[in-house]
C-alpha cells in the first residue's frame, strides 16, 4: 500500500472509529523492534506513551532506513503511516516530504492530541536532522 | 452537624444529572458516531460544573464585578461580602474554626507549594525531615523535594502495603522526633485508598511534628474536618484542595491553615494586599488570610466556588458517599468480569470513588482512545504519581473516576467499550 492508497481509504471510511482500526491493524503488522534497541538514547520524547526510533543511513543508492516501535497499538499504526513516507528514501526526498500534509489529508490531524502531535513532530525533526547530515556528507 | 437521612429524599442520579448541563448534551465532534450525551468518567482530574455554578459565575460578571477588598463603591463591597460568604461557606464545610484560616488560591498546587515554601522556608532545619509517601500526587512531592534542599532537610518516603495501604506497621521507623512535617494525601488519586488522618495527625503530634493534608481528592467525596471539632477527631495543621474537583470552578482553590501557623510562617508572594505597610527598605505584613492572598484573587471563581460547596452541601456528603460507594462496589464487579484486568489498590471499605487498573497485552493509551470512540471519557498515563507507578511496577493505568452524576450505566458503558477495544487489540492478534 502506498500512501496515497491509505488517503483514498481514509476518506472512503470517513469515521474515525473505522480509521482507528486500520491504524490498529497496521500497528499490529509493523514490525517489532528488538529489544536491545530499545534504550534512552532512541525514545522519542514528548510522547505519552514509550516511541523509540533507530535512523540507519544506508548507501548505494543512499537512503535512510527507519525503524520505529511502541508500547501502544493505535501510535504504531502512526509511526508505520510515518515509515511510509520517510523510510527507505533518499535524504532528499525527505526534506522534501512534510509529514504534516499528510497527516492532514488522512484527516489524523483533526483527531490527534497536540501532545500526541508533538511527539511525532519530535521524531520527524529527528529523521530530517538525520537527511540533512546525509546530504551534507555527501556533497 | 448529624443530618437527618429519613429527612430527605433518596439519592436521585438522574436528576442530580440533569443539573449538570454538559453530561446532557449529545456528543458532536465529527469522532463519536451516535448522538450520545458522555459517560465522563474523570471527575478525579476535573468534576463538570452544575448549572447553579456556571450561573453564578455569570451572575457575578453581569450583575456586580469590580476587584475585591479595594472599592467602597457598591460593587466592591458587594463582591467583598459575596467572598467572605464564600470563606465562611468553606470554613464550615470543611471544620474551620474560623474563617481566617481560609486563604484563596489558585489550587491544591499552590496550596501545597505555599506550605512547603512559606512554613519549610522558614522552619526547616538541616537534618529535619520532611515525610511523605509513596502515593503523593506530585503536587504534594515536588514542593517538599524543592524545600528540602534548600533547606538542607532529608525527604522520606512512607512505604506502601502489599494491598495498597499506608504501611501503618512501618509508621515509627519514619515519623520520630526527627520529622517535622508528614504530608500526605487523604485519598490517593491513583489507587482510591482512604487515609486514616486522624490516626496519623495523632501521631505526628505525638513526636512534635506537623502535618499537611492533600485532600485535593477526598473533599468533594467524604467529611474533612480540619480543626476536629465535629467528629472529635485529631486536628490536622494544614489542609488543601482545588475548587475544579469539587464541581466548581479552575484557577480557585484553598488551604487551610491552623491560625497560629499562618501568622508564625514566612508569606508567599509579595505584592499588593498582603501587606501591611510598605517602607523603602522593607514591609510588614497583613494578618491571615490577607497575608497569603498578594495580588487579584480568581474573584469570579472564588464566589462561584461558593454556590459549588453549596451544593454538594445540598446533596449531603453522607448521601454522596452511600452513593459513590455504591457504584464503586458494580464497578469492581463488573470490572472483574474482564480477563486480565487488573485494579490497583485495595479493597472497597479502604477506597473511594475511584478504579485504576491495567489490562494484560493493552496498552492504557490505546484503551483511553477506543473508549473515547465510545463516548467514555476515562484517563490513562502515570496520573501525576510516577513514583507510585513505579511501586506499582507499571509505567501506566487506566483511571476511572466517579462524581456524584455517574450512574451504573456509565460503567456499563465502560465495560462495553473495554469489551469493544479488546476485540480490536488483543482478540485479532492470532
Ligand atoms: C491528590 C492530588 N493532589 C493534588 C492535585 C493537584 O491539583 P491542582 O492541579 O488542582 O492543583 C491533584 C489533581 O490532580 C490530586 O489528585
Amino acid at each position: 500500500m502506498t500512501i496515497e492508497d491509505l488517503i483514498e481509504e481514509f476518506d472512503d471510511l470517513g469515521d474515525w472509529a473505522d480509521q482507528c482500526e486500520v491504524l490498529i491493524d497496521m500497528g499490529r503488522d509493523l514490525s517489532n523492534m528488538s529489544d536491545n534497541l530499545k534504550t534512552e538514547d532512541t525514545k522519542v520524547h514528548g510522547c505519552q506513551s514509550n516511541v523509540w526510533m533507530v535512523a540507519e543511513v544506508k548507501s548505494e543508492p543512499l537512503r535512510i532506513e527507519l525503524t520505529a516501535d511502541s508500547d501502544a497499538m493505535l501510535v504504531r499504526g502512526l509511526l508505520s503511516v510515518v515509515l511510509m513516507v520517510y523510510s527507505n528514501r533518499s535524504p532528499q526526498e525527505i526534506l522534501e516530504t512534510d509529514v504534516r500534509d499528510i497527516f492532514s489529508r488522512l484527516g489524523l490531524d483533526r483527531h490527534l492530541s497536540p501532545a500526541r502531535k508533538n511527539g511525532l513532530s519530535g521524531m520527524v525533526t529527528r529523521v530530517r536532522a538525520i537527511a540533512a547530515e546525509a546530504v551534507g556528507l555527501q556533497s | 452537624m448529624t443530618t437527618d437521612m429519613s429527612q430527605r429524599p433518596p439519592f436521585d442520579v438522574e436528576a442530580v444529572r440533569g443539573d449538570f448541563p454538559i453530561l446532557n448534551r449529545p456528543l458532536e465532534s465529527g469522532r463519536h458516531r451516535k448522538g450520545k450525551p458522555p459517560a465522563f468518567l474523570d471527575s478525579g482530574a476535573s468534576a463538570q460544573k452544575p448549572q447553579c455554578v456556571i450561573d453564578r459565575e455569570r451572575e457575578v460578571e453581569e450583575q456586580f464585578f469590580a476587584n475585591a477588598y479595594r472599592g467602597v463603591y457598591y460593587f466592591g463591597a458587594r463582591v467583598d461580602e459575596e467572598l467572605e460568604a464564600t470563606r465562611s461557606g468553606i470554613a464550615k464545610f470543611i471544620g474551620a474554626e474560623s474563617t481566617d484560616e481560609i486563604i484563596f488560591t489558585s489550587g491544591t498546587t499552590m496550596s501545597l507549594n505555599l506550605v512547603a515554601r512559606a512554613w519549610g522556608g522558614k522552619f526547616l532545619e538541616p537534618g529535619d525531615e520532611v515525610l511523605i509517601t509513596e502515593m503523593e500526587h506530585h503536587a504534594n512531592i515536588v514542593p517538599w523535594q524543592m524545600a528540602c534542599a534548600e533547606r538542607g532537610a532529608t525527604l522520606r518516603w512512607l512505604p506502601l502495603t502489599e494491598d495498597r495501604r499506608l504501611d501503618m506497621s512501618r509508621l515509627d521507623e519514619f515519623l520520630t522526633p526527627k520529622t517535622k512535617m508528614l504530608a500526605v494525601t487523604s485519598m490517593s488519586n491513583v489507587l482510591g485508598t482512604i487515609n486514616a488522618i486522624s490516626e496519623l495527625a495523632r501521631r505526628a503530634h505525638d513526636v512534635g511534628s506537623l502535618i499537611c493534608v492533600d485532600a485535593a481528592q477526598s473533599v468533594p467525596h467524604r467529611m474533612t474536618d480540619a480543626s476536629g471539632q465535629h467528629n472529635e477527631v485529631e486536628p490536622v495543621d494544614f489542609l488543601a484542595f482545588s475548587g475544579h474537583k469539587l464541581y466548581g470552578p479552575t484557577g480557585v482553590g484553598v488551604l487551610y491553615g491552623r491560625r497560629d501557623l499562618l501568622c508564625e510562617m514566612n508569606p508567599f508572594l509579595g505584592g499588593g494586599h498582603m501587606i501591611s505597610q510598605v517602607y523603602r527598605d522593607h514591609s510588614t505584613w497583613a494578618d491571615p488570610p490577607a497575608k497569603f492572598e498578594a495580588g487579584t484573587l480568581p474573584i469570579v471563581q472564588a464566589i462561584a466556588l461558593g454556590a459549588a460547596v453549596e451544593y454538594v452541601s445540598g446533596l449531603g456528603l453522607d448521601r454522596i458517599h452511600a452513593h459513590e460507594s455504591q457504584l464503586l462496589g458494580y464497578a469492581h464487579e463488573q470490572l472483574a468480569t474482564i480477563s486480565g484486568l487488573t485494579i490497583y489498590g485495595p479493597d472497597l471499605e479502604h477506597k473511594g470513588a475511584i478504579c485504576s487498573f491495567t489490562i494484560d497485552g493493552a496498552a492504557a493509551e490505546d484503551l483511553a482512545n477506543l473508549l473515547d470512540i465510545r463516548g467514555v471519557f476515562v484517563r490513562h498515563g502515570h496520573h501525576c504519581a510516577m513514583p507510585l507507578h513505579e511501586v506499582l511496577g507499571v509505567q501506566a493505568s487506566v483511571r476511572a473516576s466517579f462524581g456524584v452524576y455517574n450512574s451504573c450505566s456509565d460503567i456499563d458503558r465502560l465495560v462495553d467499550g473495554l469489551q469493544f477495544a479488546l476485540e480490536r487489540l488483543i482478540v485479532a492478534e492470532k
